[in-house]
């Protein structure tokens, strides 16, 4: 379970304080699909940032399993960090390395012998349905299979959350729901918590069992999918969903 | 033809063979020195993975020093330190010295540029993942400048190249020695014009390999 606890965040600019977040307080089941939707600019990256303290929280508190993690540093932090998978939007794939020394990376770092990595990675290309794509570079892959690889990675060792920055944001259409279809199997398969942030209704309708609206560095509205899609309390939701609902309209 | 050859091929292949060896020698020994001191440079850096900005601060003017002294002049500053060191302040050996010095804040300054075209994504990957400091160095940001990086090897060769032939007006050897000893004092202009021809040839032979390698071994293009 993730508690956000009254979490802030401010940056000190040129230009004076900047609120990126203010009051934040959401709470993530250990099997949810989380969605946190807001338009560009409301401060969801930061958010997201603030679960694996890549962004340090200016107040407020981060409780993974009744720990809170705020404050770790030094080996805590990054043993933390080593058991939170992480997704991004641009794949952000390292170039030099084939798809199966890509997906062996977060193992590297932890230390894993090499015969241990080989077989896992193997498992995870197949999971994704890459195992052909082993000994390829990420530049012969489409974007579609280059986010697969990134989401084997994110689950190299066996992380109990998943952090998806905008994972579809590049992607067309066709390859996003093929794209959110197996995070969904992840999820049910694995069991792994998932929280994903975007700015597509779509994709919070798809695969998120639950949902934040958070909109000018605040949570306007949360709760569980159905519920908030079909009675929206905010202006912002309503605005948001405004796009889903055309979609919508065209299938009928 | 022939009979230039005859006078002065063998004095030309001595010579050519001192400038490279020389050359090969000081961009070995300058990289030796100057990678350390690039990662440094570049980690140490405000928003970078390790920022200290008195250490960042000392390297800098440290680089920025060894890289504005005009190298004719740092060759004859060090002469007494080059003695020192490696007992003679002449010849291949002793131009090797101020060539290293030289070179060595040429190439942190190159390794800094090649390393901060790392895309800020794969750096965050790595903190994301739990890497420390040493792992995302050697496993992050060298790899995936090491492209970018092997192109700086050739332009360093070239670069001291051209120094290795100042000097030369100092009895280093190599071409730049012969150039300066018969086409200038002896006004033999065949001779420096053989020299002229043969640094062009080393330098579109370094360069062009350089290149060929430096691309084969970037992954990012397709093949």
């Amino acid at each position: 379970m993730i508690e956000i606890k009254n979490l802030s965040k401010i940056y000190n600019t040129n230009y004076g304080e900047f609120k990126a977040l203010e009051d934040i307080n959401i709470t993530i089941n250990d099997g949810d699909i989380f969605g946190i939707i807001g338009m560009s600019g409301a401060g969801k990256s930061t958010l997201l940032r603030c679960i694996n303290l890549l962004e340090k929280p200016s107040s407020g508190h981060v409780v993974i399993d009744g720990q809170d993690i705020t404050g770790f540093a030094g080996s805590q932090l990054l043993q933390l960090r080593r058991n939170i998978g992480m997704v991004f939007q641009r794949f952000n794939l390292l170039m030099q390395r084939t798809v199966k020394d890509n997906v062996a990376f977060p193992l590297e770092i932890c230390g894993v012998p090499k015969a241990d990595r080989d077989k896992r990675v193997a498992e995870l290309l197949e999971l994704v349905g890459l195992a052909d794509k082993a000994n390829n570079y990420p530049v012969q892959l489409s974007g579609g299979q280059q986010q697969r690889v990134a989401i084997a990675r994110a689950l190299a060792n066996n992380p109990g959350i998943i952090l998806c920055d905008e994972p579809t944001s590049a992607l067309d259409s066709l390859t996003t729901s093929s794209l959110l279809q197996l995070l969904k199997e992840i999820n049910e398969k694995l069991g792994v918590t998932i929280v994903i942030i975007t700015h597509e209704m779509s994709v919070v309708n798809k695969i998120c069992n639950r949902v934040a609206v958070i909109n000018d560095a605040r949570i306007i509205e949360q709760g569980v999918t159905k519920e908030v899609f079909s009675n929206p309390q905010h202006e912002m939701t309503k605005l948001l969903l405004s796009d889903l609902i055309v979609v919508k309209g065209g299938e009928n | 033809m022939a009979e230039f050859i005859a006078e002065y091929g063998s004095l030309l292949l001595q010579g050519t063979i001192d400038s490279i060896v020389m050359t090969a020698l000081a961009t070995l020994f300058a990289y030796v020195f100057g990678l350390p001191l690039g990662i440094l440079v570049t980690i140490t850096q405000e928003h970078s993975i390790l920022p200290c900005k008195p250490v960042n601060v000392v390297l800098g003017w440290i680089v920025n020093i060894g890289r504005s002294i005009p190298f004719i002049i740092l060759l004859v500053f060090l002469m007494p330190f080059t003695r020192a060191l490696v007992g003679t302040a002449t010849g291949v050996r002793g131009a090797i010295v101020p060539l290293v010095i030289a070179a060595t804040p040429f190439v942190a300054r190159i390794v800094e540029t090649s390393l901060l075209e790392v895309e800020a994504g794969l750096i965050e990957v790595a903190h994301a993942v739990g890497a420390t400091v040493k792992q995302i160095v050697f496993k992050v940001m060298l790899p995936e400048a090491k492209p970018s990086i092997l192109v700086g090897v050739p332009l360093t060769f070239i670069t001291l190249l051209g120094y290795s032939a100042m000097a030369g007006a100092v009895g280093a050897g190599g071409l730049g020695d012969i150039a300066i000893r018969y086409g200038y004092y002896r006004y033999q202009d065949i001779v420096m014009f053989a020299t002229i021809v043969l640094i062009v040839i080393i330098v579109q032979i370094i360069q062009s390999g350089g290149m060929w390698f430096a691309k084969k071994n970037d992954k990012r293009i397709r093949k």
